[in-house]
């Protein structure tokens, strides 16, 4: 076994240091009954790198690979270059394997990176300070809502139709077992609500996303303040953290907290996950705020350095009486973020939002030229919302039998609903030939009559 | 005398002064060591590492909203980026270059072909929202996967979900608190928590509102079966117990307790942080346990990342088989299908976005693949005897808190320490020149000053052998009264003690650009 070093020397040589007879009469606590003759049954016994390869490379064959064909998916995980220099450093050993950094002095490297993260997410969504991440934009908006019910001492929490479903589920989930309200307004895919309407002495938050899971990009300002008027926190949502780069950021509009998916940043589709999730606050906010936090101090010697700071907030000192239970952040995702944003630096970042901005405006014309096809957005940043003829699920299929991944069915979101609409993402990875391809696979798809 | 490559001896040269951890160099670097600023302080505005193609020239469509006039991002160059991680890379410890004896945190090695498999196209090149008929082998490998974990756990059902241990939890108590309420049992109140149980047990309970009641231990480390059997009853909802427990040891009266629960209406939630201690050689559902959480990355090697990401799959008995989240694969004559609404079914919600940890997934399976269930067998009785050793090589200059044997970690306390002036955070932090990672300090808190070794089975017997040597003379050396050694350490290391009451007084979470900060200072 080539994961293990003792040898069968060692062992003997250690049970007798031990004064025991075997390693099973180590396990002589475990009743009798609960334990094992040998290996256990049903399972294949060990094998070599090269047959797991083999192994797994034909599970990864059945997949086709986004990279391969033209891709248009969006609804919360995108499909952006993520330069090579991110991987590499990200795979250095010191930062993989290394445990969360609680030994300060020799977590300089991981301590740093967080700090480094922490002011970019900041910078990024306009707000104050944010914290070492969360698992992943979902836990990050139903985190969200529980820090504004614990500081608006208030248990109702307004949610838009425009919140990526999975983000709803993730909150109502949290909201039925934690004990609080959560309201969450039908699909607004036009748009169109009157959240303020809902918003009483009972409300805690408001819950919009921007732009929202149909595309729609909206300018929250008026909304912050009205808000806030009534004694509720904004929180708004981020799921193309790309986006950032190039519209007025959730801070300038007053947001009072930020949960955002970071994936967009460094990080592969993966299937959906691991990802990282951001979350960020005004100042005032600071010691209410989940998750870990990473503060700069000095040494003994007076020089600067890193440690994690104001764990008085989390479970493994404050237990049950902790802001919540999380005990993990998503280091390596949050690493390869803070890499790919430095990277881009402000002229980068700029021109890779202003690209996927321009080629998504070029891919909404044409297919709004696609006969039967109508795109219902006005203002979006890289991703928009088409209605078509036929249901957009078979579309979808026939599509992809076209060796063309062609957007996100509305329905998968919303079971039994919407059929009819499409969200298509567009970013700097697809080429004018992709969308060429994609307009006039859907041209003969919508034009065939089969799907009817 | 080992010789460098201009054929002279690389010995100090004799009158040399010895290191007393002023660097004395221009630009306080150390050789090795290279003190590196924030990123933020290496900016020269334009300066870019990446190469973009022209923006074409369309009119915008950002309907009322206005772009932003500037984010604030440094501009670096591509090598100056690679340099800054790279020696920042260098200030951390890790698996990878050294013994990480952290209990309860399962710092085992960490192969790389569970890298090079996650990285395969096919894994991390697709969609979460592609047609499913385009992820029939993702979907065979979550499905894979829930087999080999049922199948070592002998539960009936699992979900991939979770995205760490504590979120594996949370999901497990919902699991219950959904049970309960479906059968019309909504009277039970409360969660039973042993006293030496990690945080995220309590916090996990009260988050899902329940209050929590600790339950005592004996003397010999263990949950006290007679005052767990006081406090069951119809206000119960279940029994959260790590096992082995956080003592190291194994709970002996785990089937009576499990019983006890059970017949109280209760269910039974086990932390698996500590499964490598038994992964292969006992099944949790044989102990009677209905629901128990699986740390992918203690247990099943995915890197630990400097602090994630993790993943928490939960395992459930018959009994709670049907109260578990979306999302979750099935199996029909179309090859593998994905319920991702609950619909009207018994699953009580969703725990993240998409499907899970996906990458994470890959890993763990590789790392089963690779052992295999006679290796499994192999790795969890060599954590176990590698445990063992460490405890019998110290026990005579420290105290063991338990008698053994004890499962994969030990477990002392301070009481060898009594007298000295030197605390546990001293011994560790001397470990560090030693270059150790220390083991994990002050937790459970069931004993003064607690030291858990945890050596996994990833350490050979020299590697112990150094470890334990040098914590003998550590040991040695507290008892002869050198307090000033141990209040100095580490001394060796890029940063000495931190200020960490300072930094929580007035806390600085962020870089700030130094024409705010100056007028934040004179405000």
């Amino acid at each position: 076994m080539r994961y293990l070093p003792l040898t069968e020397a060692d062992r003997q040589s250690m049970l007798e240091a031990v004064r025991a007879t075997s390693v099973e009469d180590l396990f002589r606590d475990v009743p009798k009954a609960a334990q094992l003759a040998g290996p256990i049954g049903g399972l294949p016994n060990h094998m070599g790198e090269l047959e797991v390869e083999r192994l797994l490379g034909t599970m990864a064959a059945k997949n086709l690979t986004a990279g391969s064909v033209p891709s248009f998916l969006g609804a919360g995980a995108y499909r952006h270059h993520v330069p090579a220099t991110v991987d590499h450093l990200v795979q250095r050993g010191e930062f993989l394997t290394a445990y969360t950094p609680y030994q300060p002095e020799v977590s300089q490297g991981t301590l740093q990176v967080l700090f480094e993260f922490q002011t970019q997410v900041a910078l990024l969504t306009g707000m104050d300070v944010a914290n070492a991440s969360m698992y992943d934009g979902a836990t990050s908006c139903a985190e969200a809502v529980m820090m504004a019910n614990r500081v608006t001492r208030r248990k109702k929490a307004i949610l838009s139709g425009g919140l990526h479903p999975h983000y709803r589920d993730v909150t109502t989930t949290d909201a039925r077992f934690i004990g609080f309200e959560a309201v969450a307004l039908p699909a607004a895919p036009t748009g169109g609500e009157d959240l303020l309407a809902l918003v009483d002495d009972k409300t805690s938050c408001v819950v919009v996303q921007n732009p929202d899971v149909f595309g729609h990009v909206r300018d929250y300002t008026d909304l912050a303040a009205a808000c806030q008027a009534k004694g509720a926190l904004l929180i708004v949502v981020v799921t193309e953290a790309l986006s950032l780069g190039l519209l007025t950021p959730p801070g300038d509009m007053g947001a009072d907290i930020v949960a955002a998916e970071g994936q967009s940043f460094g990080n592969a589709l993966n299937f959906g996950g691991p990802y990282v999730g951001l979350f960020a606050v005004k100042d005032k906010y600071v010691r209410q705020m989940p998750g870990r936090l990473c503060g700069e101090t000095v040494d003994a010697d007076g020089r600067r350095g890193f440690v994690l700071t104001l764990s008085t907030r989390e479970q493994h000192i404050r237990r049950e009486k902790a802001t919540s239970n999380i005990c993990t952040n998503s280091g390596l995702c949050a690493l390869a973020f803070s890499i790919h944003v430095s990277l881009l630096g402000e002229a980068g970042i700029t021109q890779l939002a202003q690209l996927n901005h321009a080629k998504a405006v070029q891919m909404a014309d044409k297919l709004a030229a696609v006969p039967g096809v109508e795109v219902l957005n006005d203002g979006f940043f890289n991703e928009f919302t088409v209605k078509l003829p036929k249901p957009a699920a078979a579309v979808v299929e026939d599509l992809a039998k076209r060796r063309i991944l062609g957007g996100v069915p509305v329905s998968r979101l919303y079971p039994g609903e919407m059929e009819d609409l499409l969200l298509v993402a567009v970013t700097e990875t697809n080429t004018d030939a992709d969308m060429d391809a994609f307009a006039a696979a859907l041209t003969e798809i919508l034009g065939s009559g089969v799907l009817a | 005398m080992s010789m460098n490559n201009q054929g002279r001896p690389s010995a100090i040269p004799a009158g040399a002064a010895s290191f007393d951890g002023v660097t004395g160099t221009v630009t306080g670097n150390r050789g090795l060591q290279i003190e590196e600023p924030l990123i933020f302080e290496q900016d020269s505005a334009g300066r870019t590492g990446v190469d973009l193609p022209d923006v074409p020239k369309v009119a915008s469509r950002l309907g009322a909203v206005k772009p932003r006039a500037k984010v604030g991002l440094p501009g670096l160059a591509e090598p100056q980026v690679v340099r800054h991680y790279t020696r920042l890379s260098q200030k951390n410890y890790a698996i990878d270059s050294g013994f990480y004896p952290l209990g309860s945190c399962t710092m085992k090695h960490n192969p790389r072909l569970n890298e090079k498999m996650a990285r395969l196209p096919g894994f991390s090149d697709v969609h979460p929202m592609q047609p499913v008929s385009t992820v029939q082998g993702a979907l065979e490998l979550m499905d894979q996967l829930a087999h080999w974990l049922k199948t070592l756990t002998g539960m009936a059902a699992v979900t991939l979900a979770p995205a760490a241990g504590a979120h594996g939890e949370m999901c497990g108590i919902m699991a219950i608190r959904a049970a309960h309420e479906a059968k019309g049992d909504t009277g039970r109140t409360k969660i039973l928590v042993p006293e030496s149980a990690h945080g995220t047990n309590p916090a996990t309970a009260a988050a899902c509102g329940y209050s929590v009641d600790a339950i005592p231990a004996t003397a010999d480390g263990r949950v006290d079966l007679e005052a767990l059997k006081a406090k069951l009853g119809p206000d119960v909802a279940g029994l959260m117990l790590t096992n082995p427990n956080t003592c190291g040891l194994f709970e002996r009266d785990i089937i009576a307790i499990a019983e006890a629960v059970h017949a109280a209406g209760g269910y039974f939630y086990c932390d698996g942080a500590n499964f490598n201690a038994i992964v292969g050689r006992v099944r949790p559902a044989d102990l009677g346990i209905d629901v128990m959480h699986i740390n992918l990355h203690k247990t099943f090697s995915t890197p630990h990342g400097g602090g994630g990401p993790g993943s928490g799959p939960v395992v459930f008995a018959e009994s709670l088989a049907p109260y578990i989240p979306v999302p979750y694969v099935t199996h029909g004559k179309d090859g593998f299908a994905l319920v991702e609404n609950a619909g009207d079914g018994l699953a009580f919600g969703r725990m993240k976005a998409f499907h899970g940890q996906m990458g994470m997934f890959v890993r763990a399976l590789s790392y089963m693949l690779s052992h295999g269930a006679d290796g499994l067998w192999q790795a969890s009785g060599d954590a176990v005897l590698n445990a063992n050793y460490v405890m019998a090589r110290l026990e005579d200059v420290m105290t063991a808190s338990f008698e053994g044997p004890c499962m994969h970690e030990c477990l002392f306390d301070d009481r060898f320490l009594k007298g000295t002036g030197v605390t546990t955070l001293d011994m560790a932090k001397a470990l560090i020149d030693e270059g150790f990672h220390p083991m994990t300090m002050y937790f459970p808190l069931v004993v003064h000053g607690a030291l858990l070794i945890e050596p996994t089975e990833t350490e050979s017997k020299a590697s112990l052998d150094q470890f334990v040597d040098a914590l003998r003379a550590l040991a040695e050396r507290a008892k002869s009264g050198d307090v000033a050694y141990f209040q100095a350490a580490p001394r060796l290391t890029p940063r000495r003690r931190l200020d960490e009451t300072a930094a929580a007084r007035k806390p600085v979470l962020r870089w700030t650009p130094p024409v705010v900060a100056e007028a934040l200072a004179a405000e």
